[in-house]
């Protein structure tokens, strides 16, 4: 589905990811541990094609495709679909406009966004005055919509209270049940492994994979012993 | 009923130009309507009990106290009004009249090089509630010329009175319109201002009084700058009586034109609530906007703000809406059209609907 190798990335100018290999198969859920700073994001937005990435090295394939020349929308076409960690407000552009844009179901979104809780934000203007909560639950709403094979989440639950959390989780684990969708998931907390079965985890630490495992095991000792650890680990680069 | 009288009266190859001014031409959704083409009056008719509509010049030769009333805003500002005017409308709605479905009036500009000058007059007596939608217009025939209109609006006591002003211009036309309304005892008056189409010069600086106590107004305006363009539009709100309350919202998107954005607000009594809001968004290089606010008061217990912000369409907006699919362009479009949000302008859904599908059109053949 999506493989990436010796993916070397700049950001003006300055190197922040060094020498990448990473593969996520069918079906498959990879959850990317690391402290701030540690490039996480970077990868995630140079998957996505945004601007102020740039690739000195490596590629990105999704489904067998060179994508590192094409731009955004063509990289959702292929399936591609990305979750902000900080969406921007649009003022005037609702919700319900994007969800149209995505959907063509009214009766697919309607019943969506009763299940996300968002039909009174459907008519807002998109991440304006929302909370942290409403905002992921929009941004997953988006993306549900959107129904991409490969999601990019980058910290589902960071500012999310614990009851949204469980909404999110439950509406995200159903989604990734089923045929061929695939993730690759940022967590800083780890709570979304409470509800999504993740296939393994990896730690980057400056802009580079450091060991690859068990995600629960990997984040029980990320919490006791700190990502210094992750660095004298011994563990192979397995991704 | 409606019938297609005013229809007949539009030439062919003008009734998709003043369709796109917010003329319903065959006045389905209407309760009354006015159209004049350059110095001429072409049709009037009232299809509701307690809507008067007509020409000034007619209205002055019926209503002793039109006489009155024309001028009367102006003097009231000390401020002097050309007064070699041909025609302009004079709308009266009767006190305690609810009209639901809007008054329209056109100004055509017909004839090449035509300099029109109309003087208006719009009466909404006490209790009374109208929606009145008027269009100014450029004929195919006239590429150049030039429209001065003055206009004067009494919104009396408890009465309300929701005025959009749509412009459809051409590149080689100035205009320059002069409104004052004069509002009085817990009356509101909002002005909208849309004009999305390319015009050499505008320059209009209209002005609410707030003259009795619990008066409203806002201003609102959405305008589309084109290259060569120059449109230099604000407003002005004086209150005049206590407890008044003001708003202008200004939304102004440069494709390459200059605009200038204008509002004062001037507080000449006590406990006034008052507000401005400019936003530009500026997408070609050469393109300008100003943001030019102004509150003015001696009072101590007025609550008076500002807020003006200027810049280009963010590339965080235009990303995270590529990430949902769509291409650059795409993106573009949808943010401009959102920042020319047609629910500023507090409409009925029926106009509401009318003035999206002329943005839409507008942009889709603009950018």
């Amino acid at each position: 589905m999506l493989e990436i190798k010796k993916l070397f990335v700049n950001i003006g100018g300055k190197p922040i990811l060094n020498g990448i290999n990473l593969s996520i198969k069918k079906g498959e859920v990879v959850i990317l541990f690391g402290p701030n700073g540690s490039g996480k994001s970077t990868l995630i937005k140079t998957i996505a094609g945004f601007s102020g990435y740039s690739v000195t090295g490596g590629s990105i394939t999704l489904n067998g495709k060179s994508v590192l020349e094409i731009p955004t929308e063509a990289r959702v076409r292929h399936g591609l679909g990305i979750m902000f960690q900080h969406p921007p407000v649009i003022r005037g552009v609702k919700l319900q406009q994007i969800a149209r844009y995505l959907c063509k179901d009214e009766a697919k979104i309607d019943d969506l966004a009763g299940k996300l809780s968002l039909k009174g934000h459907l008519a807002r203007d998109v991440n304006f005055g929302f909370s942290g909560g409403e905002m992921k639950r929009s941004e997953l709403f988006q993306l549900m919509l959107q129904n991409p094979d490969m999601l990019l989440l980058d910290e589902p639950e960071s500012g999310v209270d614990l009851e949204n959390i469980s909404i999110m989780g439950k509406v995200l684990d159903k989604y990734l049940k089923q045929e061929g969708k695939s993730a690759l998931i940022i967590t800083h907390t780890g709570y979304i492994l409470d509800y999504v079965k993740a296939t393994r985890g990896c730690v980057m630490i400056d802009g580079r994979f450091w060991c690859a495992g068990d995600p629960k095991e990997m984040f029980r000792n990320i919490r006791s012993k700190g990502y210094e650890h992750c660095k004298v680990c011994e563990c192979p680069q397995t991704n | 009923m409606p019938s297609d009288e005013l229809n007949k009266k539009v030439a062919e190859e003008d009734a998709d130009k003043l369709a796109s001014s917010g003329m319903d031409l065959s006045e389905k959704t209407r309760s009354a309507s006015f159209l004049q083409q350059d110095s001429q009056v072409e049709f009037r008719r009232s299809l509701f009990d307690g809507v008067e509509i007509m020409g000034t010049n007619e209205a002055l030769e019926k209503y002793p106290e039109a006489r009155e009333y024309y001028g009367k805003a102006f003097r009231s500002l000390g401020r002097e009004y050309p007064a070699d005017t041909e025609g302009g409308y004079f709308i009266r709605v009767r006190k305690g009249k609810a009209v639901e479905l809007p008054i329209q009036a056109c100004l055509l500009l017909k004839r090449q090089g035509f300099k029109q000058k109309v003087h208006n007059i719009v009466i909404i007596e006490e209790g009374a509630r109208a929606y009145l939608i008027t269009g100014c217009s450029a004929s195919k025939a006239a590429d150049e010329g030039f429209h001065l209109g003055i206009s004067e609006f009494f919104v009396q006591k408890g009465a309300y009175l929701n005025f959009t002003m749509i412009h459809t211009w051409k590149e080689d036309v100035t205009v320059k319109p002069m409104g004052i309304a004069l509002v009085e005892e817990g009356a509101t008056y909002i002005s909208n201002y849309v004009c999305m189409k390319p015009v050499k010069e505008i320059t209009m600086y209209p002005t609410a009084v707030l003259q009795g106590k619990g008066a409203r107004a806002s201003f609102n305006s959405l305008v589309l700058s084109h290259p060569n363009s120059l449109q230099d539009i604000g407003s002005r709100i004086i209150f005049r009586a206590d407890d008044t309350q003001g708003e202008m919202i200004a939304r102004a998107v440069s494709l390459g034109g200059r605009m200038i954005a204008r509002g004062q607000l001037k507080a000449e009594a006590e406990r006034v609530k008052a507000h401005l809001e400019c936003r530009g968004l500026i997408i070609s290089r050469e393109g300008t906007v100003e943001a030019i606010p102004e509150l003015d008061t001696n009072y101590r217990d007025v609550d008076m703000s500002h807020e003006a912000a200027i810049g280009k369409i963010s590339r965080e907006e235009i990303e995270y809406l590529s990430a949902r699919g769509m291409s650059v362009e795409e993106a573009q479009s949808v943010i401009v059209r959102g920042f020319m949000d047609v629910d500023i302008l507090g409409l009925p859904d029926i106009l509401k609907k009318e003035i999206e599908s002329l943005e839409e059109k507008s942009l889709k053949g603009s950018m």
